[in-house]
């Protein structure tokens, strides 16, 4: 069969992201990829956690952060990981349209999450918390602007897949990539959670 | 879609720039590795040179410090790791029975992303001069450089470490998902082991080093403050990140040369290797404790002596399983019918220089004892031995090895043996005497010393070797060209080969295997020829074979980058942009335009069975 063909509910195999080689490869080098990802994030955290009290004459973390904005934050992304699960059901069930919907559910949430990421920087600049600030600043930038930069790489992944393959149903060719893309999106959740309890919740009691 | 037609045959320079074939990446990665080989040797000489007489004039100062910079970042970098994938891309694919690896595309990407890196950073030279913070780049010796060397030095590493990256998991994936029927993972070469290890080894450690190299750009670029310690930075930040990936990185280094070695050893012993899984389990914990010992390079910072001495233990652990390997490779060659080739020598010679190394190694790893050797020439004499005399020798022995699968040509044994013994002795010459120089107080990086202390015998000697050393290269220079006449054309099987690569004609054909070999033990294509068949069994009947198209867009990405690398260390944003938006166009390129590769058909391959060429 060929891999750009548009599978039907009687040759649909249980596993479309890995009934190939190719798929089978993509599977494992992101799940690698992601290990990779992992060790960048922890050398980020670290030089975070190393210079977090250095704010010098500006706000601390403590002073600038506010919770209720970061817990909104954290809900949209935190529901985007949900929609894209039920997206990747869809994409079991060979519902293509169902897996549209909710990888567009889960598109407008990223989007929601970086508007209000841009909201907070603006707002912390104002309050004379800035890049080169402190050492406090350069390391809370890099660390939250890395994770915003996976966030809209993400944003611009999906929406260049969703357009591509808008009207050819699940192939062996595209699901591999519907299903890379939910797990670059957990991961990118998964770090979130731990930047929202190390930069925020000890930001503000630690 | 996946139609024949689809498929246009390229030729020459644009087959070379569009190539998505293992074999001819690894070409690519010899040629630009050797070229940086030959650059990084040249500015050794030169230093050798400025310090073969005391109070010498010839290179001073910052031009002293952009050599002694340029040498190491060269070397490790754009030589040593180039060289390693060049084997990686070539052979590993042949050792497991595949056809490729896991993503040729990303394989093009990963070999131009490491060449434009390097392209880049010698540029430096042309353009307001190179880098002179040293390969390790210590902040703020960094950070406070005012002129542009320690960009090109970011933005080059940068660019080239992405590609490395790429290029580890591609081999990972490769090694997991496409080895032949039969070859389980304890029935893979020892190379192929080595260059797994290594490749887990670059995933888990560039990325602390892409890190690193951001913070540093942005210090410089951006004005970030992380290791400015009048804004609350912290300069040991730096030192932390960057051992974290470097100390995995000279096991990065050094297990591949393992690997060739235990190749080499067990063919021209004719023996299979003594300990075969004791040798994987060596080379596993090695990796492994790789990862915990980076502390051993800062003993004089500070930390004090409960993490001394933890990092010490940890490292002297290294030299159980690395003496595990230097026994076994002797147990091969006991009673075993020894051939002296080239590729022999280099390795026999490779086993009590590396032995050297190690034991100061050893010597390095006792804090009380590191504070009076470190920063002395008896590091430098240390780190030349395990990576020179390791690593170095290793590859060499690769060459002459490999050669005929690579070129479809042997090189000259007698000038091979020329080559070796120069090499070899200059060697020593130039290194051995640096131990005393070292521990009688010499310091290194220093570009002069005076007369009158002793220093100066040692150091003449020392220049004396480094021109022999250049001497071996000019004349495997001379057995390369000479090669390229046909009277060395090879069979296909010149050294009696125990391991897949060895089964197939030459030149191999473009899809490796006609029929994916059936692997029936350790030693694979051995098995075959003790049991009479010669050749190997095939595990699938003559069929169609899927081929992946080449594309130029690796080519476009990687120059993007290489543009932006520009705009960032001038700071021009319209630029950085432009590069940047064309690596973007790029990526969208390959997502849209569908590209699912051709077939060859089964009569071609019948074809080629018959005429001798599959």
């Amino acid at each position: 069969m060929n891999a750009g063909e548009r599978l039907t509910d009687a040759n649909f195999p249980a596993h479309p992201e890995k009934a190939t080689l190719e798929g089978k490869n993509k599977f494992v080098g992101f799940w690698l990829f992601l290990g990779g990802e992992t060790v960048l994030f922890a050398t980020l955290f670290g030089t975070y956690l190393g210079l977090r009290n250095m704010h010098l004459d500006g706000p601390s973390g403590e002073e600038l952060f506010s919770l209720p904005l970061v817990f909104l934050a954290t809900m949209l992304l935190l529901t985007s990981s949900l929609t894209s699960v039920y997206a990747v059901l869809s994409l079991k069930q060979n519902k293509v349209r169902s897996l549209q919907g909710w990888f567009i559910v889960t598109l407008l949430l990223g989007l929601g999450f970086l508007g209000l990421e841009i909201y907070e920087f603006i707002h912390y600049v104002h309050e004379g918390h800035t890049f080169t600030s402190s050492a406090f600043g350069s390391a809370f930038y890099t660390l939250v602007g890395f994770h915003g930069g996976h966030v809209l790489f993400g944003i611009l992944w999906i929406s260049t897949l969703l357009a591509r393959n808008w009207n050819r149903g699940i192939t062996l060719a595209n699901a591999p990539k519907y299903y890379l893309f939910a797990l670059y999106w957990h991961f990118v959740d998964v770090v979130w959670v731990f930047i929202f309890t190390v930069v925020y919740l000890m930001g503000k009691v630690g | 879609m996946a139609t024949h037609e689809s498929h246009k045959k390229r030729s020459g320079l644009m087959d070379w720039l569009t190539t998505v074939d293992h074999k001819k990446i690894g070409i690519l990665y010899l040629l630009a590795g050797g070229f940086f080989f030959l650059i990084g040797g040249l500015e050794a000489i030169l230093m050798r040179i400025q310090l073969m007489e005391p109070d010498s004039k010839i290179f001073t100062g910052e031009l002293y410090n952009q050599l002694l910079t340029m040498h190491g970042t060269t070397m490790i970098f754009l030589a040593a790791m180039p060289i390693i994938f060049g084997f990686m891309n070539a052979i590993l694919p042949l050792q497991i029975g595949a056809r490729d690896v896991a993503f040729p595309f990303v394989n093009a990407v990963g070999f131009w992303l490491f060449f434009f890196g390097g392209l880049l950073l010698n540029l430096s030279w042309f353009l307001g001069g190179a880098p002179e913070a040293g390969w390790t780049a210590y902040a703020p010796l960094s950070t406070v450089a005012e002129d542009t060397g320690v960009d090109f030095y970011v933005l080059g590493l940068q660019i080239a470490g992405a590609g490395t990256l790429a290029g580890g998991i591609n081999f990972l994936v490769t090694v997991i998902n496409m080895r032949a029927p039969g070859m389980t993972f304890m029935r893979m070469p020892l190379f192929t082991w080595a260059s797994f290890v290594t490749s887990g080894l670059i995933l888990f450690a560039f990325p602390a080093l892409t890190v690193g190299i951001f913070l540093l750009m942005f210090e410089r670029v951006f004005d970030a403050n992380f290791f400015n310690a009048d804004m609350g930075g912290n300069v040991l930040i730096w030192e932390h990140i960057f051992w974290i990936f470097g100390h995995p990185e000279v096991y990065i280094l050094i297990l591949p040369a393992f690997g060739i070695i235990s190749e080499i050893v067990s063919t021209f012993s004719s023996k299979r290797l003594f300990g075969y899984s004791a040798m994987v389990f060596a080379t596993v914990l090695i990796g492994f404790l790789g990862f915990m010992v980076w502390v051993h390079h800062m003993f004089t910072v500070g930390l004090g002596p409960v993490a001394n001495s933890i990092f010490a233990v940890a490292t002297m652990a290294i030299a159980i399983p690395t003496g595990v390997k230097i026994f076994n490779w002797i147990f091969t060659m006991w009673g075993g019918q020894i051939r002296f080739t080239t590729a022999m020598l280099f390795a026999v010679g490779f086993i009590p220089t590396f032995v050297m190394g190690g034991v100061t190694g050893v010597m390095l790893s006792v804090p009380a004892a590191d504070y009076q050797y470190h920063d002395s020439y008896f590091v430098v004499a240390h780190f030349h031995y395990v990576i020179v005399g390791g690593l170095i020798l290793g590859l060499f022995a690769g060459l002459y090895y490999w050669y005929p699968r690579m070129f479809n040509r042997v090189l000259n044994e007698t000038l091979g043996k020329w080559n070796f013994w120069l090499f070899f002795i200059g060697f020593h010459l130039t290194f051995f005497p640096q131990h005393w120089l070292g521990l009688m107080g010499m310091p290194r990086r220093v570009y002069t010393y005076m007369s009158g202390q002793e220093l100066d015998g040692a150091n003449f000697v020392s220049t004396i070797g480094a021109i022999l050393m250049g001497a071996g290269t000019i004349v495997l220079l001379i057995n390369i060209i000479i090669s390229a006449s046909s009277k060395y054309a090879t069979t296909k099987d010149p050294w009696d080969g125990r391991t897949l690569e060895w089964a197939m004609p030459v030149p191999t054909p473009e899809y490796n295997f006609a029929q994916t070999p059936l692997v029936r033990g350790l030693d694979a294509l051995y098995v075959e020829k003790a049991a009479g068949n010669g050749e190997m069994t095939p595990a699938e009947p003559v069929g169609e074979i899927h081929m992946p198209n080449g594309s130029i867009l690796p080519f476009i990405m990687s120059l993007g980058l290489f543009i932006s690398g520009f705009g960032f260390i001038y700071a021009n944003w319209i630029v950085a942009g432009a590069g940047l938006g064309l690596v973007l166009i790029t990526m969208f390129l390959r997502s849209v335009i569908d590209d699912h590769g051709y077939h060859i058909h089964k009569e071609e391959v019948e074809a080629d069975i018959k005429g001798g060429r599959a």
